[in-house]
């Protein structure tokens, strides 16, 4: 396939480049338009969120109230902090002009003078990457007062956060803008009702906004017979772990999640041969799938669900046959104890309680009950918090005990063993 | 104190945002690329400049890993043993950096030249195993490359 969001142009990094491509034709094209006819297009498009939920790009626009006489935010989250997930770097790096071109555009749409990018705090190096293209727009007048000479104004920011895995959840990401701890804010209101600084505010992915110029220049209905046609469009999916050839690949939606990972243009296979034990498909949170039945599923929404796990940030993480899982596992645990922002109690300690019965796990500590115990334990997570981290840490324990429980029963099976020699 | 010239850029950060508040965290980082840490005398500054209370401050700086209210050794070493790093041989790396640093993972080392921090999934896992020494990713790691990486240090 043709690539879009990544394609392969020398220096496509500099503005000059990226325009003599065609680049900021969209953006005049839209200055042309109806701001409601940008968010039909959208709409129209199928586009579906990058940051992991995929909830309908258009149709989250249209809940911003209409007008431009109060303030309203947009906020491009670039926290990029799920175990698992390296694309938006790539576009940090590689494309950053049409992320922004997407940003003014989604601004235009929503009538927004305001849009803060937030990126994670350890990308420093690529924060300045994307500030410097920023100088660029401003400089050609994409960006600011009366854009192109239209009554259109907006301006566009970097903001760094500063090691918080929480802060990609988008109330928690807002606190965070606006100089607060990250924590995450109850719902309701919605952002889109009460937001950055009280106001009507949308959170979209880096990637999310970068599939948006590709909309208004081939249209929606080009857009949307991209891949599959519930869940549409070019999608950036990274590949680490056990795979020969570990990077971010576009796709359309709709690969197998087999060629991805074996084919030479992709993964590249198993090193050494190995047979595949595990995958887990789209970031750390999203459900463990076993290397067996991995025939048919492909990469999207539906395809993912229905093999009992979900595309989240497409980022793959393969496991060769020789995987300690229940390390994997034990420090997955870690991680989401560590990153709990530690204001609802089920999450502060249910996420705690996890992390020390699976080190006991690690350990050869465990006892035969404490297999359903650390199920017991996610599910009275699950579904009971402030925000989703809860349930990102819930399900990876979920679905690791459900599908490989034999490697925790022998994991307690082996303590025994060695006690009674 | 900031000083003058990161004050000026400071200042200007306030025209970013409709509140002040909101400067306060790339005001921490402009301090921390001042002093390498943020102390208590600097809390207390920019807490004045923004307008929040000292403890409003400290609680941002002490919620967010990146922040250091301490001092630490002339490099920070942070390196990945998340998931897809471990399934790369993290472990191999950690013990590399332990040795050529001559400290263990969460200390300095006696000479103040490194420190040691274990971090979360830096957005690298494609060049698993990686660490980062300061802003720069040293990713597709090998220990006889980290001990090399590391004994070019100054
Ligand atoms: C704990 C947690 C962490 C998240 N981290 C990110 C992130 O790093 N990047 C991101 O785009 N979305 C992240 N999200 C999802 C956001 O809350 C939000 O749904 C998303 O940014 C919306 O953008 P989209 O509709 O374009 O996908 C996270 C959600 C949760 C619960
Ligand atoms: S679920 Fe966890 S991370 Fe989210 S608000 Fe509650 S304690 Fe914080
Ligand atoms: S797991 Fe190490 S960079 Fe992602």
């Amino acid at each position: 396939m043709e690539k879009y969001i990544l394609p392969e142009i020398k220096n496509y990094h500099e503005i000059e480049v990226y325009e003599r491509h065609g680049g900021y034709v969209a953006l005049k094209k839209v200055l042309n338009m109806k701001p409601d006819e940008v968010i039909d297009e959208v709409k129209k498009s199928g586009l579906r969120g990058r940051g992991g939920a995929c909830f309908p790009t258009g149709l989250k626009w249209s809940f911003m109230p209409k007008g431009n006489d109060k303030p309203k935010y947009l906020a491009v989250n670039g926290d990029e902090s799920e175990p698992g997930t390296f694309k938006d770097r790539q576009i940090f790096e590689f494309n950053p002009h049409l992320m922004i071109e997407g940003i003014i555009i989604g601004c235009y749409a929503m009538g927004i003078n305001a849009a803060y990018i937030y990126i994670r705090g350890e990308y420093g190096k690529w924060i300045k990457m994307v500030d410097k293209a920023l100088s660029e727009a401003y400089a050609k007048g994409y960006i600011g007062k009366n854009i192109l000479g239209t009554e259109f104004s907006t301006n566009i920011y970097t903001h760094q956060g500063a090691g918080a895995y929480i802060c990609g959840e988008e109330s928690a990401l807002m606190n965070s803008v606006e100089g607060e701890r990250g924590y995450p804010r109850v719902k309701p209101p919605f952002p889109a009702q009460k937001g950055l600084w009280g106001a009507p505010t949308t959170i979209n992915n880096v990637e999310t906004m970068s599939n948006v110029p590709l909309i208004i220049n081939n249209g929606a209905e080009w857009y949307s017979k991209i891949g599959v046609a519930k869940h549409p469009g070019p999608i950036l999916v990274g590949i680490s772990g056990h795979v020969n050839n570990p990077g971010v690949y576009e796709v359309p939606t709709g690969v197998s999640l087999l060629s991805l990972i074996n084919d030479s243009q992709y993964g590249g296979g198993v090193p050494g041969g190995k047979k595949i034990k595990a995958v887990i498909p789209g970031g750390s949170s999203t459900m463990v799938l076993r290397g067996e039945n991995l025939d048919g599923v492909n990469m999207d929404a539906d395809s993912l669900k229905a093999a009992g796990s979900s595309v989240g940030t497409a980022g793959i993480m393969v496991m060769d046959e020789d995987t300690d899982l229940v390390r994997v596992l034990a420090r997955i645990a870690h991680f989401y104890h560590h990153e709990s922002c530690g204001q609802c109690t089920p999450c502060r300690e249910g996420t705690g309680w996890l992390e020390k019965m699976l080190h006991r796990f690690e350990h050869y500590e465990a006892r035969q009950e404490d297999v359903d115990m650390l199920v017991n334990v996610a599910n009275q997570i699950e579904g009971n918090t402030i925000c989703a981290l809860g349930d990102a840490a819930a399900w990876p324990v979920q679905s690791f005990v459900k599908r490989f429980r034999e490697e925790f029963e022998k994991r307690v099976k082996e303590k025994v063993e060695i006690s009674a020699a | 104190m900031l000083n003058q010239e990161n004050l000026e850029k400071a200042k200007a950060l306030f025209t970013r945002y409709p509140e002040k508040k909101a400067a306060l965290l790339p005001i921490l980082w402009i301090a921390q690329g001042q002093e390498g840490w943020i102390s208590q005398e600097m809390m207390k500054f920019i807490g004045d400049l923004v307008g929040v209370p000292y403890a409003h401050v400290l609680g941002v700086v002490t919620f967010y890993t990146m922040y250091n209210d301490k001092k630490l050794g002339k490099h920070h070493i942070e390196v990945c043993t998340n998931v897809a790093c471990l399934l790369r041989g993290s472990d191999k790396i950690l013990s590399a950096v332990e040795k050529a640093c001559g400290t263990k993972l969460g200390s300095t080392s006696a000479d103040g030249k490194f420190t040691i921090s274990e971090v979360e999934c830096m957005g690298a896992c494609g060049g698993a195993p990686m660490l980062a020494i300061g802003e720069e990713y040293h990713e597709h790691l090998t220990p006889e490359k980290t001990e090399q990486l590391l004994a070019n240090l100054k």
